[in-house]
C-alpha cells in the first residue's frame, strides 16, 4: 500500500498532464458510446434517456423494412469502393510521374497545387461544383451550348452524380495518397534503378518490377486502412455537393446523410439513432477484420 | 530520348495539375467579373469584364462576412491551441517507456479510432446535457480538440527525436515533470507540433459540422457556416426561378459574383499561406503514412 502511494505520488505529475485529455475524450467519445441505448428505447425527452420505454429491437427492425436500409447501405459501400480503387490507381501514377521528373521545382510546384483542393472544405468545393453545374449559368452547360448541344439540368438527373461525386472525391484526395506514395517510393533504393538500367531495362519495366512491388506494403496498408472504414461515408461529399436536391436522393444518400436528416430535418430520432448504431457496429466489425488482415499480411503496418 | 521521356510526364502532369487548379481560377475570374455578363453568358474561364463590384458590394453592405470571419478566426485560435496543449500533454504521458497505466491510456484514446457512439448521443449528449447549442464552444469543443492519429503522431514523434536520457539529465538535475516538458521536451518537438498545429488549425478554419448541427444564432455563423447559409439561399431561389417569378429579383443584389466573391474571401488565408506552410503538410502527410 505505501509503495502503491509512493508510486502514485511519483507520477502524480504525470497523471494530472493526462486528465484533459482523459476527460475530454470521456464525455466526446465515451459517454456517446453508452448513449447507443438510444436506438433501444422510445426516446421521450421528458423521461430522460435513462427513464425512456425500452423499444426493444422494434426502430431496427422499422429501418431494415424500410427501403432506404438497402439504398444507404448499398450506396456508401458501392461509393467506397469505387473511390478507394479510383483514388489508389491515379495516385499511385501520379506518384510515379512525380518521381521521374527531374527538376526538383516542378515536382515542388505540382505536389502543392494538387494537394491544394485536399485544404479547402466540403462548402467550397459545393460553390466550386456549382459553378460548373449550374444549369442556368454553369460553366459546363456554357460549352455545351457553345457546341450546339442540350444543356443538361445538372441537379436533376440522378444518372450523372456517380461520376460526379467519383471525380470530386478522386479531385479533392489525390494529392494527399499520391504524397505518401511518393515517399514511399522515394525511400526505394536508388541502385535497384541503376543496376537495372545498366542491364538495359527500360523505364516501363523498371516501374513493373521494382516501383511496384517495392511500394505494394504501402499500397496494401492504405487500402486496409479504407476498407476498414468502408461503412462510413464522407458526410461533407454528399451532402453538400449535391446541394441536398430530393432528386438526387437515389444515388446520394449514405448512412451518414440518412442519420443526419433523420435527427436534424425530419426528427425521427428513433430510425435515425438506429442507423447510427447499424454503422457503428458494422464499422467496428470492418475495422477489426481489416487490422486482421494487416497482421497477417504484414504485422508491422497493423493498427494494433 | 531521355528528354523527350522528361518533357512527356512534365506534360502529363502540368494537365493533372492544371485539373486541381482549374476551379479555383473559376472561382476567382467569376468574383471579379460583372455580374451582367455572367447572367448573360455564364460562368467562364476567360473574364469578359473586369470590375470589383462584388467586392465593393459585400464591403458596403457591411455583410455578415466581417463578424463570420471574427468568430471564424477566434475559434481557430482558441481551438488550435487547446488541442496542441492536450495533445501533446497526452502524447508526452504516453512517449514515457515506464509510466505504469501506459498500455490502459493508450488502448483508451486509441479504441476512439475503432468504435464511435455516433451523431445522435453525441448531438442529443451536448445540445441536452451540456447546453452548448448556440453558444461559441459548440465550434471550438465537439469533435475536434483531441484525436487519436495526432496524439500517436506526437508520441512516436517524442520516442524517436527526444532521447530519454535527456530527460533523465533533467530530472536528475531536479526539474519536475512540467518543467521538463516545457523546457525539453517543447522546443525539441517544434516541428511535429507545427505540423500537428496546422492540421489541426485547417481543421478549424473549414470547419462547418459543428455550425450546421450546434449553431442557428446567425451572430455566431463562422466563415463556412456563412456560406452554407448562403448556398441554401440560392437553392431556395433557383428552385423557385423555374416559376418564372425571379430573375429580375436575384439580378438587384449581384447574386452570381457576390457569392463567389464570398467564396474566395473564405479560402484566401489559407490560398495565402499555404505555400509557405506546404512542406509542413507533406512532412506530416509522409510522416503518417510510416506508421497509418
Amino acid at each position: 500500500m505505501a509503495a502503491f502511494k509512493k508510486k502514485l505520488i511519483k507520477y502524480m505529475p504525470l497523471y494530472i498532464m493526462l486528465l484533459p485529455g482523459f476527460l475530454y475524450i470521456l464525455v466526446n467519445n465515451y459517454i456517446p458510446m453508452a448513449g447507443i441505448i438510444i436506438a433501444f428505447k422510445n426516446l421521450d425527452f421528458r423521461k430522460g434517456i435513462l427513464k425512456s420505454d425500452w423499444a426493444g429491437f422494434s426502430n431496427f427492425e422499422f429501418l431494415f423494412k424500410s427501403p432506404d436500409a438497402f439504398r444507404i447501405t448499398r450506396n456508401t459501400i458501392l461509393y467506397n469502393l469505387v473511390f478507394i480503387l479510383a483514388t489508389m490507381i491515379f495516385s499511385v501514377l501520379v506518384a510515379i510521374l512525380l518521381s521521374e521528373i527531374r527538376s526538383k521545382k516542378c515536382i515542388k510546384l505540382y505536389q502543392t497545387v494538387i494537394l491544394l483542393p485536399f485544404m479547402i472544405s466540403y462548402v467550397i468545393v459545393s460553390y466550386l461544383a456549382y459553378a460548373f453545374l449550374s444549369s442556368e449559368t454553369g460553366f459546363l452547360n456554357g460549352i455545351l451550348k457553345s457546341l450546339g448541344l442540350h444543356t443538361v439540368s445538372w441537379y436533376t438527373e440522378p444518372k450523372y452524380w456517380p461520376a460526379i461525386l467519383i471525380f470530386i472525391n478522386v479531385w479533392k484526395g489525390l494529392g494527399y495518397s499520391a504524397i505518401i506514395y511518393l515517399a514511399s517510393i522515394l525511400g526505394i533504393d536508388q541502385e535497384l534503378y541503376e543496376a537495372a538500367a545498366i542491364d538495359g531495362t527500360g523505364k516501363l519495366k523498371q516501374i513493373i518490377y521494382i516501383t511496384l512491388p517495392l511500394i505494394k506494403p504501402t499500397i496494401i496498408t492504405m487500402l486496409l486502412l479504407q476498407v476498414g472504414r468502408i461503412f462510413y461515408s464522407d458526410f461533407g461529399l454528399f451532402y453538400q455537393v449535391p446541394l441536398n436536391s430530393g432528386a438526387l436522393m437515389d444515388v446520394t444518400n449514405t448512412i451518414d446523410t440518412y442519420v443526419f436528416r433523420g435527427l436534424m430535418t425530419l426528427g425521427d430520432i428513433s430510425m435515425s439513432s438506429a442507423a447510427g448504431v447499424y454503422q457503428s457496429i458494422v464499422g467496428f466489425i470492418l475495422v477489426m477484420l481489416a487490422n486482421w488482415f494487416t497482421r497477417k499480411y504484414s504485422s508491422e503496418n497493423a493498427l494494433f | 530520348m531521355k528528354k523527350y521521356f522528361q518533357i512527356i510526364i512534365n506534360i502529363i502532369m502540368a494537365l493533372i495539375t492544371l485539373c486541381a487548379l482549374v476551379p479555383f481560377l473559376l472561382l476567382v475570374i467569376t468574383s471579379i467579373s460583372s455580374n451582367d455578363s455572367i447572367i448573360r453568358l455564364g460562368y467562364s474561364l476567360i473574364p469578359k469584364d473586369f470590375t470589383l463590384e462584388a467586392y465593393a458590394y459585400i464591403w458596403k453592405e457591411k455583410m455578415q462576412i466581417f463578424n463570420a470571419y471574427g468568430i471564424t478566426v477566434c475559434v481557430t485560435a482558441i481551438g488550435t491551441i487547446i488541442a496542441i496543449i492536450m495533445t501533446l500533454l497526452y502524447a508526452y504521458v504516453l512517449a514515457k517507456p515506464s509510466f505504469p497505466g501506459k498500455s490502459f491510456f493508450s488502448f483508451y484514446i486509441f479504441f476512439t479510432m475503432l468504435f464511435n457512439g455516433g451523431l445522435v448521443p453525441t448531438y442529443i449528449m451536448y445540445t441536452n446535457y451540456l447546453h452548448i447549442k448556440n453558444t461559441i464552444l459548440a465550434l471550438i469543443i465537439p469533435g475536434l480538440l483531441l484525436n487519436a492519429f495526432n496524439v500517436i503522431l506526437v508520441r512516436t514523434y517524442i520516442q524517436n527525436n527526444v532521447p530519454a536520457s535527456l530527460t533523465e539529465a533533467a530530472k536528475i538535475d531536479g526539474a519536475g515533470e512540467f518543467k521538463i516538458f516545457a523546457r525539453v521536451v517543447l522546443p525539441m518537438a517544434k516541428p511535429i507540433i507545427a505540423t500537428v498545429g496546422l492540421f489541426i488549425g485547417v481543421a478549424y478554419w473549414n470547419d462547418w459540422q459543428n455550425g450546421l448541427y450546434y449553431i442557428t444564432d446567425n451572430r455566431l455563423y463562422s466563415t463556412q457556416q456563412l456560406l452554407n447559409n448562403m448556398m441554401k439561399n440560392i437553392q431556395y431561389l433557383s428552385s423557385n426561378s423555374a416559376s418564372a417569378i425571379s430573375s429580375s429579383a436575384i439580378a438587384n443584389i449581384p447574386q452570381a459574383t457576390v457569392r463567389m466573391a464570398i467564396a474566395v474571401i473564405g479560402i484566401l488565408p489559407i490560398l495565402l499561406i499555404y505555400p509557405f506552410v506546404q512542406k509542413y503538410f507533406v512532412k506530416g502527410i509522409a510522416l503518417g503514412a510510416v506508421k497509418g
